[in-house]
């Protein structure tokens, strides 16, 4: 690896990078985007729609509380999705790269 | 007078009872379990210390933490006593709110798994000050970082010092000055010793305790109505103990409820948390502030790869998602067997819920078993605040020795060895400071500190981290001014908050007590004269011993602002009316790294982007396990 530096700027001109880079974009801030607005419902409803957080859904259990309790769901939702989508398609994409990496771009 | 946002951890100076929780002759329990606690932990720091001789191994555990364990260590290192305790009292004393409280705490990991983890991995050794100085100018980046990181580590480290000294002296009556004294010293063993290596097993066997006991009691709690959730809630609606704290909780308006209604209440918004605004901006500040809280992201850099980095978070939402799922049945738990009246007797936030709970479940207060539970609930509390405290004080120390001392003043020109020596050093100063500061804020409030420490977290690294790591033309002006005005406005903004201590305010709330409790007391005293049988005496006498605690509280409340007519900052009123700075402080933050970034140019900044970039997000030629 020591042999010669490698050419970042060629590595990120790589059309393996680009393409890596514009899915894990897209696919992160959309999700990022996603929890933010669903978890501040939350506090946006117990604030502002009480009497919707007051419907009672099952039993004693109200609109508020199944929200609530919904949000842990959401958020191991989403770490499984990534989890499974960075695993399954950006780590090879990386290692692909990575593996090449010293052959991109520069004169030996 | 509108309640608290982030009363975690405030126990009121007398209001605790001043025997402690655990009765004298089960104290030993207490102690058995601690000290087999200690004895374990102090025998990993021993093998541990063996081993760390390198920067590497002190700092980041030699990169040889598997994504596991690192989850667990996450959670040893985030689920404080606040949270084990306080969240769960929380919901005794208020129901729904109280659970809501505890949402935020686990989506903060959203942020943590998607923007942060893998490319902190990918970029950093061992701090923040690596991070922001891989493309800004290295000296003022880590200078930043490293105040940053001291700053947010001490605010967060006093609330948990005064925070865990009243709670030992609640528990198990030993003296506060002992207990401060005696989580200092534990925890400045683990890092001092065993550097990463043996934080990082404090973490993970204070985080597996912490879970065993929540699941234990949450199964016995929730045993009796067959793990239905409706059955259950049925019971809390039920309770007359329940409906009689709402009912104290809406005042008037509760005379034209019926009881179902007073119990329905109970699990519906608006008990505690009185302002929607102030609620999102203590979000804000949870969910973004978790991200830039430099001892979980020091936590990043003690595994191998990024992909254990994202494993890690998965295990730590899996562990942390779970226990405040718990904390649900906890404080609904103790509120129908114990009771929030009883719960609010012997701590006024609410802090012994889940302790009192314990005591219950096992056979209440007259039981072996009982004070077995209670005793090792206790214990398991006290392991919870050394363990966070020992990752703070390694955060800070790291933050001193490689940032400021190896970085800035040597000019990244020191052995292994010396700095080494440099962080061992450090992390002494750093506990002695919170000890001392421990000390000294005896009886403060200082519950706000810990949501300062994540607004500033959130107004100040995070925007600096996330923008150096996915902005092109973000560079050293934007970070530094970003850090500066991001932490300083959180700062000012809780200084004219609030949160403050208002004399006129105290006076206006405190005196009437103190006018109106002679007439009281004389009342009490003709009752307790005119009582007839045993039992009419003890009501009497409880009621007028607490007469006297009240005054007795108010009285203090009012000779500590005696002759003062402003705040510490010299307001007679708070400017604004928000506890949580977050709102304002985040944006300001972001804004000001982008108005540095564009008003300056850097080209080591723009240089060093493509390879930042790349690194960042492929993991190459990042430093690995091997011999570093």
């Amino acid at each position: 690896m020591a042999a010669r530096p490698l050419d970042w700027a060629a590595i990120h001109r790589d059309p393996r990078f680009q393409e890596l880079h514009r899915r894990k974009a897209r696919f992160l801030w959309g999700l990022m985007g996603f929890s933010i607005l669903y978890y501040f419902a939350l506090p946006v409803g117990a604030g502002w729609f009480q009497p919707l957080f007051r419907q009672r859904v099952w039993g004693p259990v109200n609109v508020g509380l199944a929200f609530a309790l919904s949000q842990f769901v959401v958020a191991w939702g989403i770490a499984w999705w990534y989890a499974r989508r960075a695993n399954a398609r950006f780590d090879a994409l990386a290692a692909e790269l990575a593996r090449d990496a010293p052959r991109i771009g520069g004169a030996p | 007078m509108r309640r608290q946002a982030f009363a975690l951890l405030a126990l009121a100076p007398g209001a605790a009872a001043a025997q402690g929780a655990v009765a004298p002759q089960f104290r030993w329990i207490t102690f058995l379990v601690f000290g087999a606690i200690i004895a374990v932990t102090m025998a990993v720091t021993w093998l541990a210390a063996r081993r760390v001789s390198t920067t590497t191994q002190f700092y980041a555990a030699g990169r040889s933490i598997s994504g596991i364990q690192n989850g667990w260590a996450i959670a040893g290192d985030y689920l404080s006593a606040a949270s084990f305790l306080g969240i769960a009292g929380l919901i005794s004393l208020y129901g729904y709110d109280g659970f809501m409280y505890s949402v935020g705490w686990l989506v903060a990991y959203v942020t943590v798994l998607l923007l942060i983890a893998e490319p902190c991995r990918n970029i950093g050794k061992y701090t923040l000050g690596d991070i922001l100085a891989f493309r800004n100018q290295p000296k003022a980046a880590r200078t930043v970082a490293a105040v940053s990181t001291i700053l947010v580590s001490i605010f967060y480290l006093t609330a948990q010092m005064v925070g865990g000294g009243v709670l030992v002296k609640t528990l198990i009556g030993i003296d506060y000055e002992v207990s401060v004294i005696a989580v200092g010293v534990l925890m400045l063993a683990y890092v001092i010793f065993g550097g990463m290596v043996a934080t990082t097993w404090v973490q993970i066997i204070k985080a597996v305790l912490l879970v065993t006991a929540s699941l234990l009691l949450v199964f016995f709690t929730w045993l009796p109505h067959g793990f239905s959730l409706p059955g259950f809630l049925d019971v809390v609606v039920a309770d007359p103990k329940v409906q009689a704290q709402v009912a104290k909780l809406v005042g008037d308006p509760a005379s034209g409820m019926t009881a179902a209604e007073l119990g329905q209440r109970f699990l519906e918004p608006g008990l505690y948390l009185k302002n929607p605004i102030d609620q999102i901006s203590l979000g804000m500040a949870l969910v973004l502030g978790t991200a830039g809280m430099p001892h979980i992201l020091m936590r990043f850099f003690t595994v191998p790869t990024a992909r254990d980095a994202r494993t890690s978070v998965i295990w730590a939402m899996a562990i942390i998602g779970g226990f405040y799922v718990l904390t649900l049945f906890l404080g609904l738990g103790a509120a129908i067997n114990v009771g929030p009246a009883a719960i609010a007797a012997v701590d006024a936030g609410g802090n012994m819920a889940g302790p009192l709970l314990a005591q219950y479940i096992g056979g209440g207060a007259e039981s072996l078993v009982g004070n077995f539970f209670l005793a090792f609930v206790a214990a398991v509390a006290f392991a919870t605040i050394v363990a966070v405290v020992a990752g703070l004080v390694l955060a800070s120390a790291s933050a001193m020795s490689h940032d400021i001392w190896v970085g800035v003043v040597k000019g990244e020109h020191a052995t292994p060895a010396q700095e080494v020596r440099a962080a061992r050093v450090s992390a002494l100063i750093v506990g002695v400071v919170a000890i001392t500061i421990g000390i000294l804020a005896k009886g403060q409030n200082v519950a706000h500190l810990v949501a300062l420490a994540f607004a500033v977290a959130a107004s100040s690294n995070l925007p600096a981290v996330l923008l150096t790591l996915h902005w092109k033309r973000c560079n050293t002006a934007g970070v530094v001014l970003g850090m500066a005005v991001g932490a300083l406005a959180a700062i000012a903004l809780v200084l004219v908050s609030p949160n403050m201590t208002y004399p006129n305010a105290v006076r206006a709330a405190n005196e009437p007590i103190v006018a109106a409790a002679p007439a009281k007391i004389a009342a009490a005293e003709a009752a307790l004269g005119t009582a007839v049988d045993p039992a009419a005496q003890a009501t009497a006498e409880q009621a007028l011993e607490k007469l006297r605690a009240e005054l007795a509280i108010a009285q203090g409340k009012l000779s500590a602002v005696e002759g003062r007519a402003t705040s510490m900052v010299g307001l007679e009123a708070p400017l604004i009316p928000l506890r949580n700075p977050g709102i304002l402080s985040i944006p300001l933050g972001f804004l000001c790294v982008w108005l540095g970034s564009l008003l300056y140019r850097d080209r080591r900044a723009e240089e060093r982007w493509e390879e930042l970039y790349v690194r960042q997000n492929t993991g190459i030629d990042a430093e690995g396990a091997s011999g570093h």
